[in-house]
């Protein structure tokens, strides 16, 4: 059973959430291009790894936020709320514990 | 094969010759196929059947049908309810009427009847789309009452008291179940026999790409230089794909499936509610095989959970209420690679030789047989086949998607 640490609520059980798919920051429309455009829409990492992603607590409170989570372990590393620099990519890389 | 088997067992040998031989890996071939599924397979075979080209390599990570195609409910049909894929589908269900012929194996294959239950007005609203747009293609599909649901299928709950009560359905005459294990074995069989090189326990490890072009495979048997590859690994396509920097719409999502023990025939129609996620048909051997819906949230793992074991179980019983002593065999789970219009994506992608047979989602094997059949046109002739042009990786970019509400992921 995954757990999931809610940043308001504490760990709850996953079926309190609303998997959101992988973290993908949306380019600015006004000066986009097409292609940046299409690969936002689209195209997906789908990776298998520790990946990034949003997470709701839909029947909690409501929260949108995001975790790194091992697709294929399902070891979650850290949950924590969206920050301007989040788009950025600049936050440390997390290695999966196992 | 019956007598054959009678002979052999009489003649006292320990065993029947062997369906597919073992080669050596050689340093190159034609054609290489990533994926030993029922894809890879039949695209080899009707790659020598149809084409003559035999200087092929089918490379698989464990064993052929250890993925998808052995963890599929063995469910075929084509009531679907886009054109595009009404017609690619039911191409499908046309070869595999004929595959044990064809493959001279008998593939079990068992045209039923499939009835999609309909639980609201909106829902049947769909059913009466998908039934003419199906009519209108040739596919033998109708809107049924439960009346006639009832002469069908009379285990199922036809009565007001269900949270959701059966308004209708939507009958498929051809829609039935086959043995999946089969399939893969039977196109192995006359892939090998007709020279396809079948190497097991082989994983593909990296794609070289050379001015936008494929040279090569890696693998951990050693490097095969080729100038087409074909990708049909399904919900590992991603990773795959990656190795030659392809990037994909695609999310790998686990989708669970269980067994019961089994039971007296009693059910001798496919039933699937879109509604309550749940599909369930009875085996040859009388067990009930039930799925449902893919996983809620992205991942690469194929453990089994409770929560779905409960929700599945407690919609069935929804469905068959003469069912809550029947206990559960086995539970397993099998890798889908969701895409957003829930269509497959078949054929070229911007690396030249590079060729992809991914996105099959929750409805990859029913089109095993016609996949290989154009993919094989595809990669002998470089010519894209009309059938799966509305398929292609492009169609994303060109905003030209194919909405497949008819997919069994989908609820309506």
């Amino acid at each position: 059973m995954l757990l999931l640490n809610c940043p308001n609520c504490g760990p709850r059980n996953v079926s309190e959430f609303r998997f959101g798919n992988e973290y993908n920051p949306r380019p600015d429309p006004a000066t986009t291009t097409e292609d940046a455009w299409v690969d936002y829409l689209h195209l997906r990492n789908n990776k298998l790894g520790v990946q990034k992603e949003w997470w709701h607590h839909g029947t909690g409170c409501g929260l949108w936020f995001l975790a790194e989570r091992h697709t294929k372990t399902g070891e979650v590393l850290r949950t924590y709320l969206w920050r301007p620099d989040s788009d950025s990519g600049t936050e440390p890389e997390v290695e999966a514990k196992r | 094969m019956s007598l054959k088997l009678f002979r052999e067992a009489l003649a006292g040998r320990e065993r029947l010759p062997r369906m597919w031989r073992q080669h050596a890996m050689k340093d190159s071939y034609e054609v290489v196929i990533i994926g030993g599924g029922a894809h890879g397979l039949a695209c080899a075979y009707y790659l020598a059947k149809d084409h003559g080209i035999t200087d092929v390599a089918v490379v698989e990570k464990t064993y052929i049908g250890s993925g998808g195609s052995g963890r599929n409910t063995a469910i075929v049909r084509s009531n679907y309810l886009t054109p595009e894929g009404v017609r690619f589908y039911d191409a499908s269900l046309k070869l595999y009427q004929d595959l044990a012929c064809d493959l001279d194996f008998n593939v079990m294959l068992g045209q039923r009847g499939h009835l999609t239950l309909a639980h609201s007005d909106s829902s049947l609203i769909t059913m009466r789309r998908r039934a003419e747009t199906n009519r209108v293609l040739g596919v033998d599909s109708r809107l049924i009452f439960p009346e006639e649901i009832a002469r069908l299928c009379p285990g199922l709950d036809l009565s007001d008291r269900p949270r959701y009560p059966i308004l209708g359905a939507l009958y498929h005459r051809p829609g039935g179940i086959i043995r999946h294990d089969a399939v893969v074995w039977g196109y192995a069989h006359q892939a090998d026999a007709r020279g396809v090189h079948i190497h097991q326990n082989t994983a593909a490890t990296g794609i070289d790409v050379e001015d936008g072009k494929v040279t090569g495979v890696q693998t951990t048997e050693g490097r095969i230089k080729t100038n087409t590859v074909l990708n049909a690994t399904a919900g590992w396509g991603a990773i795959i794909s990656d190795m030659a920097n392809v990037k994909l719409p695609m999310s790998t999502r686990p989708l669970q499936a269980f067994v019961t023990e089994p039971l007296k025939p009693f059910l001798n129609v496919v039933i699937v509610s879109g509604s309550l996620h749940a599909y369930v048909s009875q085996s040859d051997r009388g067990e009930l095989v039930c799925g449902g819906s893919v996983d809620p949230y992205a991942a690469y793992s194929m453990n089994s959970s409770l929560d779905f074991l409960e929700g599945l179980a407690g919609h069935l019983l929804a469905l068959f209420p003469c069912l809550p002593k029947v206990k559960v065999l086995r539970q397993w789970a099998g890798l889908c690679d969701m895409t957003p219009d829930y269509s497959p994506i078949m054929g070229k992608t911007p690396v030249e030789g590079f060729h992809i047979d991914l996105g099959w989602g929750t409805y990859g094997f029913k089109a095993s047989p016609i996949c290989g059949k154009t993919l094989a046109e595809l990669l002998a002739t470089g010519r894209t086949p009309e059938l799966i042009r509305p398929f292609r990786l492009s169609r994303f970019a060109e905003h030209a998607l194919v909405g497949e509400g008819g997919a069994a992921s989908v609820g309506h």
